[in-house]
């Protein structure tokens, strides 16, 4: 075998493994969507943030606007301190409702932002008051059952207000969690 | 310094216990051809292996250039086997090189040649060996003679000061074996080298070695110049040049000893 | 006759583990002495960077056409069972999740190994095996040329070289394949297809993972692809077991290293 045909044919060969490699990079793996250009940060704190990670989209109406970037404990509130990066091209009103949903019945976890009215927008460095916390299955399960007993046994009035605090989280997840599929 | 380039003294060594070599003691002086015959598995080729420093002795000692060969490091052996030209039982051509290649092989790794004088220097061995017009060939479309041609143009690419041929003649037809014979005796005088032979061909050996040693059982049994011991009234040489069927030794193998050789070797 | 004691058998029974025990344990020793001895000999081979390309060319070019036809159709037919049991759950868009994450975190690095333990592997083995057969090593030797810079050490980068293109090479192609069955057969959104895949497979813990595992394979397999080769008894049937072990040593070695790597990759 001639040298030169085996150079060429080795080059052709790194190359071919080169673009399988950028093909896997772009195409397949999260390297183009985990580089946002320009963000800005602002953070939201949740009393749950349940199976969120650092990395995890955020959406709004569907489509990714930022990213995860740290998820903290506060230690005074008792709180997650979840801090997202939202990449500059996209702007969300002050009153902005911040909610962690699950994609799927078992997918994974990501924020979802619900613009508000407010005139001014949101800011670097801002915090995001409404939040709206993941929805842990046995939680879920438990309240379920509560109201379920509370149905039955109506003199328990208390638990009334417990159930109806629970169930718009209950309805939204489904409705937007299913969205994606 | 004597005129010696290679001296065995005492030289002893076995596998696993057993020795194949009893206090061996031969000289190989300059610019002489020296034969080592003896039956198959009287450890012939094993001295070629200790020459070049491949295996230790277990006792005594192979001085070349008066160097004692086990004692030399990596390096120290490296720059011996520089030297050194072998030519091996098959040839042992690299398979995936082609003719020239071959014998372009050791210059291109041992020295800093440029390709347009390793080409003049390939061809002019190739052409003392006659097969200047094969040179584009690989290995494998090569007859057996015409392999071990190759294999001595290989072996004498660098000019060495030793050669050692390990049973050039075994399996070749008669005119291939007088071509390596004349070869192996013409080559030896264009380059003053020193050539040991190590064969159990009597009659192409007796023809153009200058010494022979005999060994048996481990030893050195008779020794001397091809005439002498055509003459020799011992009973083993006269068995073993003679080639008759009954003497001291039963003759084990009349031929086709590269199955054995393969054997021995596991 | 009498009965043999049973204590004799017992001991014999030992002796025999203990002496399989000593020699798994000394081949062991020695290939890592090998491993050892191809790295400090690299150095001279790529000095002589062509002698790498051509083996380079012999087990990476010559093993493309294998790797890339099966990684084809194992990412087919990924597709295809994967999109069976997915449409149950009414979540089939989650396909290119399911071809992508298992081809790249395993199937890609596992099966190139494999394959590759059977195409180049094998052939390394037999070569090598048969210029020790044919006297090719030792001459080499006695040319003062050593063996392990000029014949080993080149074949062993070509290998650790190899083995994460075609590992590479294979996730795409597979994905490739997926993507073809899931999409225009299947009806697959073709959105939802990219988009899924590309917001769950992570560049760094997945993909670089798998390219690390086939590295690893990379060394593994090449590694006992030569030592076979260099340790084979000089004869015909030896070169023929070796080349047999080759393929064996290497398929168990590849199978147990990626569960320890998976595991060990689980856990940072």
């Amino acid at each position: 075998m001639d040298r030169t045909k085996i150079d060429l044919w080795v080059g052709v060969f790194v190359a071919l493994g080169v673009v399988a490699l950028l093909g896997l990079a772009m195409k397949v793996g999260n390297l183009t969507s985990g580089k946002i250009g320009e963000t800005y940060s602002v953070t939201a704190a949740f009393e749950n943030v349940g199976s969120l990670k650092p990395h995890a989209p955020v959406k709004s109406a569907g489509v990714a606007v930022g990213r995860v970037d740290s998820i903290a404990f506060n230690s005074k509130t008792y709180e997650a301190v979840v801090t997202i990066k939202i990449d500059k091209r996209y702007s969300f009103p002050k009153d902005t409702f911040a909610n962690i949903y699950t994609a799927g019945l078992l997918g994974e976890q990501y924020v979802g932002l619900e613009a508000g009215g407010d005139e001014e927008a949101l800011k670097n460095g801002d915090k995001i008051a409404k939040t709206q916390d993941a929805v842990v299955l046995e939680k879920m399960i438990s309240q379920f059952l509560f109201s379920k007993a509370s149905e039955t046994d109506k003199d328990v009035k208390s638990s009334s207000q417990n159930t109806s605090e629970v169930k718009p989280a209950e309805t939204k997840s489904t409705e937007l969690g299913d969205a994606p599929f | 310094m004597t005129n010696n380039i290679v001296e065995i003294d005492n030289l002893s060594f076995g596998y696993k216990g057993r020795l194949l070599h009893k206090g061996i003691n031969m000289v190989f002086p300059r610019g002489k051809v020296v034969a080592i015959m003896g039956g198959s598995g009287s450890g012939k080729t094993t001295l070629l292996r200790l020459i070049g420093g491949q295996i230790k002795p277990s006792k005594g000692e192979v001085r070349v250039h008066g160097d004692v060969v086990h004692k030399q490091d990596r390096d120290g052996i490296f720059k011996l086997r520089r030297k050194m030209g072998m030519l091996f039982q098959q040839g042992a051509l690299f398979t995936d090189l082609s003719v020239y290649e071959n014998v372009a092989f050791p210059m291109r790794e041992l020295t800093d040649l440029p390709d347009s004088m390793i080409r003049d220097l390939v061809l002019m061995k190739l052409n003392a060996v006659g097969l200047r017009g094969a040179h584009t060939l690989m290995p494998a479309e090569l007859s057996g003679g015409m392999a071990r041609r190759v294999a001595l143009a290989r072996a004498i690419a660098l000019d060495p000061a030793i050669m050692m041929y390990d049973e050039p003649f075994a399996g070749l037809d008669p005119i291939s074996m007088g071509v390596i014979c004349s070869l192996i005796r013409s080559l030896n005088d264009a380059l003053g080298a020193t050539s040991i032979i190590v064969s159990h061909d009597v009659k192409e050996t007796f023809l153009i070695a200058d010494y022979v040693y005999f060994v048996a059982n481990g030893v050195v049994t008779a020794e001397g110049t091809p005439d002498d011991l055509m003459k020799s009234t011992l009973p083993f040489v006269h068995q073993f040049v003679h080639g008759d069927k009954d003497g001291p030794v039963p003759f084990h193998y009349p031929a086709g000893n590269y199955q054995t050789e393969l054997l021995k070797q596991r | 006759m009498t009965k043999s004691n049973p204590l004799v058998s017992i001991i014999k029974t030992l002796q025999g583990i203990g002496h399989r025990m000593v020699e798994r344990i000394w081949r062991l020793g020695a290939g890592a002495r090998l491993f050892f001895l191809t790295i400090v000999y690299s150095g001279e081979s790529f000095k002589r960077f062509h002698l790498t390309m051509r083996e380079i060319y012999s087990t990476g070019v010559m093993s493309l056409l294998i790797i890339i036809v099966s990684a084809f159709f194992v990412g087919m037919v990924l597709a295809l069972q994967g999109y069976n049991t997915l449409q149950k759950y009414g979540s089939s868009e989650a396909i290119g999740v399911l071809v992508s994450l298992s081809l790249v975190r395993e199937l890609g690095p596992v099966v190139t190994a494999l394959l590759f333990a059977g195409r180049a592997g094998t052939a390394i083995t037999a070569e090598i095996g048969l210029m020790k057969t044919t006297e090719q090593l030792s001459a080499m030797e006695m040319m003062a040329v050593n063996p392990i810079a000029r014949v080993v050490a080149p074949r062993f980068w070509a290998g650790v070289i190899s083995m994460p293109i075609l590992a590479t090479l294979f996730s795409m192609v597979g994905i490739l394949g997926g993507y073809i069955v899931a999409v225009p057969l299947i009806g697959v959104d073709e959105g939802a297809f990219w988009s899924q895949m590309q917001a769950n497979v992570d560049f760094q813990s997945d993909i670089v993972n798998g390219i690390i595992k086939s590295l690893v394979f990379g060394v593994a397999c090449t590694m006992i692809a030569l030592f076979e080769g260099f340790d084979a008894p000089p004869t015909a049937e030896g070169v023929s077991r070796a080349t047999t072990r080759t393929v064996v040593i290497s398929s168990l070695t590849v199978l147990g290293f990626d569960f320890v790597l998976t595991s060990f990759m689980m856990v940072i």
